[in-house]
């Protein structure tokens, strides 16, 4: 039953990986917002289902039916990505300027926050698969069909590393990601804003005292979780090419559980813990077959959990690491 | 500004409403609580009576629905408010135990052939063992991990189901025997011991009083030492600790309670669907029970049993709005908890938790006491 994995270890290594880091990217979303608010944002799936749309859109309306070269490739790559972070986080400030922040003002129990998130997310899947996509994207009646999105980068091999080969869209998807992420990681760590945060997280009351604007920062953690899944989506259009009003909830429930992994709040963490679980799912379905994979991901997550309960890095949006 | 006035009006309106109720009932002598009790559960087996069925579910058959989903969900509701509303554990794969439930009754009723009664006690103990094994390794993780670990759970028994073929894979399981009938005990033309095909609600009065036995167990339960333990639990675990109650001991026995009541609804359930598959025990089963808890009033038994009527009924009720309900259902969940956070119906003493954000699991972070905070707003009222 090990053949398989051994047989093409690189290929599932790379796949992984890739898969990882879209992971990663909206596992951030989840960890930010949870060491801020300490709230499983739990929509946040439906932010990243956002964004795959907003990207898919960018296709068809542009009419790219072959894949791009050139200047009109890097165009088209940035019109998606943009416009598929725009959406994502246009719509996760919108999601808690109506879902979460009269929740807080109220002082209510987090229980009830994430009722109102459980409620957002049907709401929001619902409204793609009865109005957005039968009526934005004309596809009556199709609404919770999948739909196949044109391929806009050609998957030419680059070169080959042990019987893998890698693929120029994949270096791109990889590379992004990481590159948005360390960006991530400078802005909390090295400007005005991110201090804000960390402080947020640490102790909101002190940090009001210290003349931190909290539903400032609030809504630039959710601009940001936003932004990020937004990106993670146009990367899976880019990657898989095919969306589906339903596509974020169990990508969201690995998200999660990636920004569990590595340690909840912890934004190295939620990177590492992403590319892991990537990693980890892609070589258990090549040993145990695909059927098992999410199996294999939950098991993980619960042995992880119960040998290091802050998962891998710890929780440290908190601590100065962050 | 108005706007906001009119709903803190409408709101503190609606407590001293439901306040009132609850002073009135805790002040009750015995004899006219029991009146009452017995008054709901005639009116409960008085329901599938066709006019009632004409008003509350002109679109699909009474009977049926209030089989499933409505006495479904308010059974599981009940069985996860022992853990969410009385412990104060998050769980979000509730539905596991429930399918352990069914797939007791589908495998041992389909390949055994065991009778229902029979698998009813193995389903309950199944279920139960299976909440002991998914506690004690996990009940020491703090909250939010407990659920995403609950989560994966409820996962990993689906995908599993879904992945063996041994219990019919993604097919799963047909051909479930109903449970023995008793023919000919005829009360009001309904031959009420017949668990045919036909006729739901023979089903219906057995599941009333499987209900019945359970809402007794568990009252009782909230009511001794364990429920006790349950509510200090809930508001401060450490505290707890320190005095001297073994917490550990009594969140995996809230768990093993709960899981137990998912599994007998889960047996009752299978008894008359005749056939299962994996994916009748989704997350959004789990997340709609959740939802009827937290809706309700979690921590009480009559707000929970209404949180979860609402949430079954609602749905079924405007299905003339078609594919529309769903959406509406999760916007009235948003619109719901902005309105009344602690739930239709709180105990008094869990709406005093939630108000001072323990309850187990706390308040949002990044909330500072401000002009327009809930508190200050009932400070300058009085």
């Amino acid at each position: 039953m090990f053949d398989n994995l051994l047989g093409s270890f690189w290929p599932y290594t790379i796949d992984g990986l890739i898969l990882g880091a879209i992971y990663g990217l909206v596992a951030l979303g989840y960890t930010m917002v949870y060491g801020v608010l300490r709230l499983i944002n739990f929509a946040h799936s439906e932010i990243f289902m956002i964004g795959t749309m907003a990207s898919a859109f960018v296709v068809m309306t542009m009419g790219f039916t072959q894949p791009l070269t050139g200047l009109a490739l890097v165009g088209g790559l940035l019109l998606m990505l943009l416009v598929g972070g725009a959406a994502s986080a246009g719509s996760a400030v919108l999601l808690e300027r109506i879902a979460y922040r009269p929740l807080r003002k109220r002082g209510a129990s987090r229980l009830a926050a994430l009722i109102s998130a459980i409620g957002a997310s049907l709401f929001l899947q619902e409204l793609f698969a009865l109005v957005i996509i039968p009526h934005v994207f004309n596809r009556p009646q199709q609404g919770r069909n999948q739909m196949g999105v044109a391929r806009i980068m050609d998957k030419d091999v680059l070169f080959t590393l042990g019987g893998a080969q890698i693929r120029a869209d994949q270096i791109l998807i990889f590379v992004a990601a990481i590159g948005m992420m360390v960006l991530l990681d400078l802005l909390v760590n090295r400007t005005k804003i991110g201090r804000g945060i960390r402080a947020t997280s640490q102790d909101p009351e002190t940090a009001v005292l210290m003349g931190v604007d909290i539903d400032k920062i609030v809504r630039i953690t959710f601009l940001i979780g936003g932004l990020m899944a937004g990106l993670a989506g146009a990367l899976f259009i880019l990657q898989f090419e095919i969306t589906k009003f339903s596509i974020g909830f169990l990508l969201g429930i690995k998200a999660f559980t990636a920004a569990v992994l590595g340690g909840i709040g912890n934004l190295r963490g939620a990177l590492l813990g992403g590319l892991f679980l990537g990693l980890i799912e892609n070589y258990g379905a090549a040993i145990f077959g695909s059927g098992w994979k999410d199996v294999i991901a939950f098991t993980v997550l619960v042995l992880v959990l119960m040998f290091r309960p802050t998962g891998i890095l710890g929780e440290s949006l908190q601590q100065a690491r962050a | 500004m108005s706007t906001n006035s009119t709903i803190t009006n409408g709101r503190n309106a609606l407590s001293a409403f439901t306040d009132g109720i609850r002073d009135r009932w805790a002040g009750a002598p015995g004899w006219q609580r029991w009146t009452v009790y017995i008054l709901v559960f005639v009116i409960a087996l008085l329901l599938p009576a066709d006019p009632i069925g004409s008003v509350m579910s002109p679109y699909s058959d009474w009977a049926s629905v209030l089989f499933f989903p409505i006495g479904t969900f308010v059974v599981l509701a009940i069985g996860l408010n022992v853990v969410v509303g009385q412990a104060g554990l998050l769980d979000l794969g509730y539905v596991a135990f429930f399918a352990m439930g069914g797939y007791s009754m589908a495998l041992l009723g389909t390949k055994l052939g065991l009778n229902f009664w029979e698998i009813m006690v193995v389903g309950v103990l199944l279920s139960a063992l299976s909440g002991v094994v998914l506690g004690g390794p996990t009940l020491r993780l703090r909250g939010d991990y407990l659920a995403i670990v609950t989560l994966g759970f409820g996962e990993i028994v689906r995908q599993t189901a879904e992945n063996t073929d041994a219990i019919g894979g993604p097919r799963g399981i047909a051909g479930i025997p109903h449970p023995p009938s008793v023919d000919g005990v005829m009360i009001f033309g309904v031959d009420v011991f017949h668990y045919g095909v036909l006729d739901p609600r023979p089903y219906y009065y057995l599941l009333v009083v499987v209900a019945a036995a359970i809402i007794i167990f568990v009252k009782r339960w909230e009511k001794s030492r364990v429920g006790r333990a349950w509510a200090a639990i809930r508001e401060d675990e450490d505290a707890a600790e320190v005095m001297g109650v073994p917490t550990f001991k009594f969140k995996l026995l809230a768990f093993a309670i709960g899981a137990a009541i998912g599994g007998a609804m889960g047996v009752v359930w299978a008894g008359k669907t005749i056939s299962i598959n994996p994916n009748d025990f989704h997350f959004m089963l789990s997340a709609t029970i959740l939802a009827a808890v937290v809706l309700g009033g979690s921590g009480n038994v009559p707000g929970v049993i209404l949180g979860a009527f609402l949430v079954a009924w609602l749905p079924e009720r405007f299905r003339g709005l078609s594919e529309y309900r769903i959406m509406v259902f999760g916007a009235a969940l948003v619109a719901l908890m902005i309105f009344r956070p602690e739930g239709l119906l709180p105990s008094r003493r869990r709406k005093a938790e939630l108000e001072e954000g323990t309850g187990g699991m706390g308040s949002l972070g990044a909330e500072v006491a401000g002009p327009d905070s809930h508190h200050a707003a009932e400070g300058a009222a009085k």
